[in-house]
């Protein structure tokens, strides 16, 4: 299908909005009624038609409003896109892996030619067009990491591997979940995931980082995770926390199901050839609760996950104190019926609303 | 009574060592005040005799002291940033073998550490010990400015003035702790401050 | 599905480089490109060998960029269980196989100042491919390569000629050796050495580097194990309640194969710890050759990598 690109915006006025298409393929995050952390990867080989799985990297309706939105916090803070000495070769493999990828998957959006080292990027919807020799960073514009990944959804933290250890030390990252690659370049595996509770204590991190050191050649893998935001705000950094802090306190019944939306990230992981780094693309998906409630299936799981969650981690995703408000929101949602395995939204053999 | 015990923490904190002699061809020791009494312990004429110590004293008089371990080099050096320029040219000279020893607060290690990385050495392969004082240098995650010998908590931006929680992340590169805007989400409500380790 | 993707190529050139090494190049059986990979990778090569299949690793050491074809260099072991005979008396020009994607257990350390690469015998390989990768950006190396004579000397006389200033060889037959005191001394900081060779070799730049204070994160290395023959012995696999027998001349890990039991693996030479295995029991001695397993793990029972390890005694039962 021809995706219709949406003019939108994720800050100010929020005309942030999900098609009936966008909120059937939103990527919900819990395969059961309650949540709690693991090692949930799997191969990422493609997906159902249509399903934000099938394509490597995935692109939808918000691609240009979020690139604009990219663009303006590059403006703002360059820091937010930044790669050691030693990751350009890495910056290499990955333009070339999105850029084989997005002309492969969407040809009809995307072109590569190739004619030895001289190659030539067509990027229709952004109205791009540029001819450059690959690995010589003087014919492009930016760095190859941040030329192509202001051109591609998602925040990217690429990964050296050494000593048998990840280390962050290149990244672009505009739309993370309230972490600062400036604060957080260079540290390993264990080091950026500090602040994260529970989950060190549970040996996921050290379960984790075994499966990613493995991650091979030709053989990406996928997980997804998830926390939640006030109004569809893309760049919930800390660097600008105290600017956007307060809206959390701005949720009341009444605008609950339109201003929350849960946050879910589709991370993937692919070893790249020539610097045998790690990429690892966090894709973020948003959804109003509202939207969300359309799904019968997902109003009874959301309401029992929420409710159900450990205060740490409610804390750790930053949403301890809405948590009531959301609860009493969703439990409209929930009239106690089984809901069927597995993320999909099962629309047609889950039954309707009961109450 | 100059060694803290400091409190478990998350991982990204730095564990501080103890000094002790290792094999090598030559020796760089870099302290601050009370950290001279770190060398003044794993000290030994033999290696003193492959060994240049700059030594910032804050003030302290241990530099006589030192100086009496009678090494190959000696520096004393009114602040850090005035020795910083040194660091840079001694490094810059190294070979593969050199042993660097740092000691003394969290903030010389932090920075003299970042030098040597930036010079080729791992992380882990630089010994530190801490002696002194507790005080962090702290970044502001807002502004990006840095405030030093912070010992409260929560404190105020020396840059931009937000009031800011001091956090256990910690950042080699920056050589500093997280510091975040503590009354985001209600202004002006902000915590009586108290000492960080209290 | 266990290992790395696969891929299946056709050999389009076999070349005798001397009495003992014999180099092979792969190309893509659809005709397509090969993946690009760092220097240092190895690819798994699959052999049919008289109904039991062998998976050997061999570093690649061609131009990582060149995408057309792969080679790699294989050295007769007239002592081994026959994968390398397989290779020198089976493979012919024309025939296809599948290797693996390529796998990196062995890569460059980028934020080097310099890369300082010893070699003994076959081990030159893997740096074949990371000097031409280094060449391409200008990269700062040096090489020291030992090997037995200048009739074995595999490679010698191209890296010399094309290398003069940065390749230098040493011929054990002409009482040539690496100073190595003297050269890790005057290395600037920030300098990475890497090793591939044997185990003594290693084991003595190892210790020297130590001796002479490096840091334990400057010093690389890679040793393939091949698994080595001995005494058949029995193993009971517990998940797929099985009783399988470990012939004289393959591999626990080959056995488990052989059977139909899925097992994880990447290098099959004791390094990468993919294959390690739960023990449920056992009466008998291990024969552990891993360099994976801690000695404290290699003494508990509690684990075996079957790639390269075998087993002695009465009864073995595993957790597969």
């Amino acid at each position: 299908m021809t995706i219709q690109f949406n003019d939108e915006t994720f800050r100010d006025d929020y005309t942030f909005r999900n098609s009936d298409w966008a909120i059937k393929r939103f990527p919900f995050p819990f395969h059961e009624d309650s949540y709690m952390y693991s090692v949930n990867m799997e191969q990422h080989k493609g997906g159902p038609a249509g399903s934000v799985y099938e394509k490597r990297f995935d692109v939808d309706e918000h691609y240009v409003s979020e690139m604009r939105d990219r663009a303006k916090v590059l403006d703002e803070d360059p820091l937010r896109c930044q790669s050691l000495p030693h990751m350009t070769l890495a910056g290499w493999d990955l333009l070339e892996l999105i850029m084989e990828s997005k002309s492969e998957d969407y040809p009809d959006l995307f072109e590569l030619h190739r004619d030895g080292n001289k190659w030539r990027w067509i990027n229709k919807p952004l109205g791009i067009d540029d001819t450059f020799t690959f690995l010589d960073e003087s014919t492009l514009p930016y760095g190859p990491m941040e030329y192509i990944t202001r051109q591609a959804q998602g925040d990217y933290a690429v990964l050296d591997q050494r000593d048998d250890m990840l280390w962050m030390d290149a990244g672009m990252i505009t739309t993370q979940a309230d972490w600062s690659l400036d604060f957080d370049i260079g540290m390993n595996f264990f080091e950026w995931h500090a602040p994260v509770p529970l989950a060190h204590e549970k040996g996921i991190f050290i379960r984790a980082l075994k499966f990613l050191l493995n991650v091979q050649q030709g053989a990406p893998a996928r997980r997804l995770n998830w926390t939640m935001t006030v109004n569809p705000l893309l760049d919930t950094s800390p660097e600008h926390y105290h600017k956007w802090g307060i809206q959390k306190t701005e949720l009341t019944a009444e605008n609950i199901g339109q201003k929350q939306h849960l946050r879910v990230e589709l991370q993937t992981f692919f070893r790249l050839p020539r610097s045998n780094a790690l990429v690892f693309p966090i894709r973020c998906y948003l959804c109003s609760f509202q939207d969300l409630m359309t799904m019968p299936k997902w109003g009874r799981r959301l309401h029992r996950v929420i409710r159900d969650l450990p205060v740490e981690l409610a804390t750790y995703k930053g949403f301890i104190d809405n948590r009531p408000l959301m609860i009493d929101y969703l439990s409209q949602f929930d009239d106690g019926l089984p809901t069927s395995p597995g993320i999909w939204p099962d629309r047609e053999t889950e039954p309707p609303l009961q109450k | 009574m100059s060694k803290f015990e400091f409190p478990p923490s998350i991982p990204s904190r730095p564990v501080w060592g103890t000094l002790e002699a290792r094999s090598g061809k030559s020796h760089l020791m870099i302290a601050d005040a009370e950290g001279a009494e770190a060398i003044l312990d794993v000290a030994t004429p033999e290696m003193m005799a492959n060994t240049h110590i700059i030594f910032i004293s804050n003030g302290t008089d241990y530099a006589d002291k030192l100086r009496t371990l009678n090494p190959a080099q000696f520096y004393e050096g009114p602040s850090y940033p005035a020795s910083v320029q040194r660091i840079q040219r001694v490094l810059s000279a190294a070979h593969m073998g050199l042993q660097v020893y740092l000691a003394g607060t969290e903030s010389l290690m932090g920075q003299a550490m970042n030098e040597a990385v930036n010079a080729g050495i791992p992380h882990t392969a630089i010994q530190t010990e801490h002696r002194g004082s507790t005080a962090r240098r702290m970044q502001c995650v807002h502004c990006k400015g840095m405030t030093e010998n912070v010992e409260m908590d929560p404190f105020v931006c020396s840059h931009c003035g937000l009031n800011l929680f001091v956090r256990d992340h910690y950042s080699r590169r920056h050589a500093a702790y997280q510091g975040v805007c503590i009354d985001a989400e209600d202004p002006g409500n902000v915590p009586e401050p108290k000492g960080i380790y209290e | 599905m266990s290992g790395a993707e696969k891929i299946a190529v056709k050999v389009t050139e076999i070349t005798s480089i001397n009495d003992l090494v014999t180099r092979f190049r792969f190309e893509r059986v659809d005709g397509g490109l090969l993946p690009t990979f760092s220097g240092g990778a190895h690819t798994v090569v699959e052999m049919d060998d008289d109904g039991i299949t062998r998976l050997n690793p061999y570093s690649l050491m061609s131009d990582p960029y060149d995408q057309t074809s792969y080679t790699i260099s294989v050295r007769r072991d007239d002592e081994g269980r026959g994968g390398s005979l397989y290779m020198h008396q089976k493979v012919n020009v024309g025939d296809e196989m599948t290797i693996s994607y390529p796998v990196n257990l062995f890569s460059l350390d980028l934020r080097a100042r310099k890369h300082l690469f010893i070699a003994g015998g076959i081990g030159i390989t893997p740096f074949l491919a990371q000097i031409k990768q280094l060449e391409r950006f200008n990269g700062h190396w040096e090489l020291h390569y030992a090997c037995r004579s200048a009739a074995l000397g595999s490679y010698a006389d191209e890296l010399t000629d094309r290398h003069p200033n940065e390749a230098h060889v040493y011929y054990d037959d002409q009482s040539q050796a690496i100073d190595l005191a003297n050269l890790l001394d005057g290395q600037p900081l920030g300098t990475h050495v890497y090793i591939c060779g044997p185990k003594g070799m290693i084991n003595w730049v190892k210790g020297t580097a130590e001796d002479a204070g490096w840091p334990r994160d400057n010093v690389h290395y890679e040793e393939f194990l091949a698994p080595q023959p001995g005494k058949p012995f029995e193993v009971k696999l517990a998940i797929s309640n099985k009783v399988i027998q470990v012939g004289e001349n393959e591999s626990l890990l080959e056995a488990i194969e052989r059977e139909g039991v899925d097992a994880p693996y990447l290098c099959r030479g004791g390094a990468c710890g993919q294959c390690e295995t739960n023990v449920i029991g056992y009466d008998g001695k291990f024969i552990h050759r891993d360099h994976w397993l801690e000695d404290e793990e290699h003494a508990s029972g509690q684990k075996i990598m079957p790639c390269v390890s075998r087993f002695e005694g009465k009864t073995l039962v595993l957790d597969r």
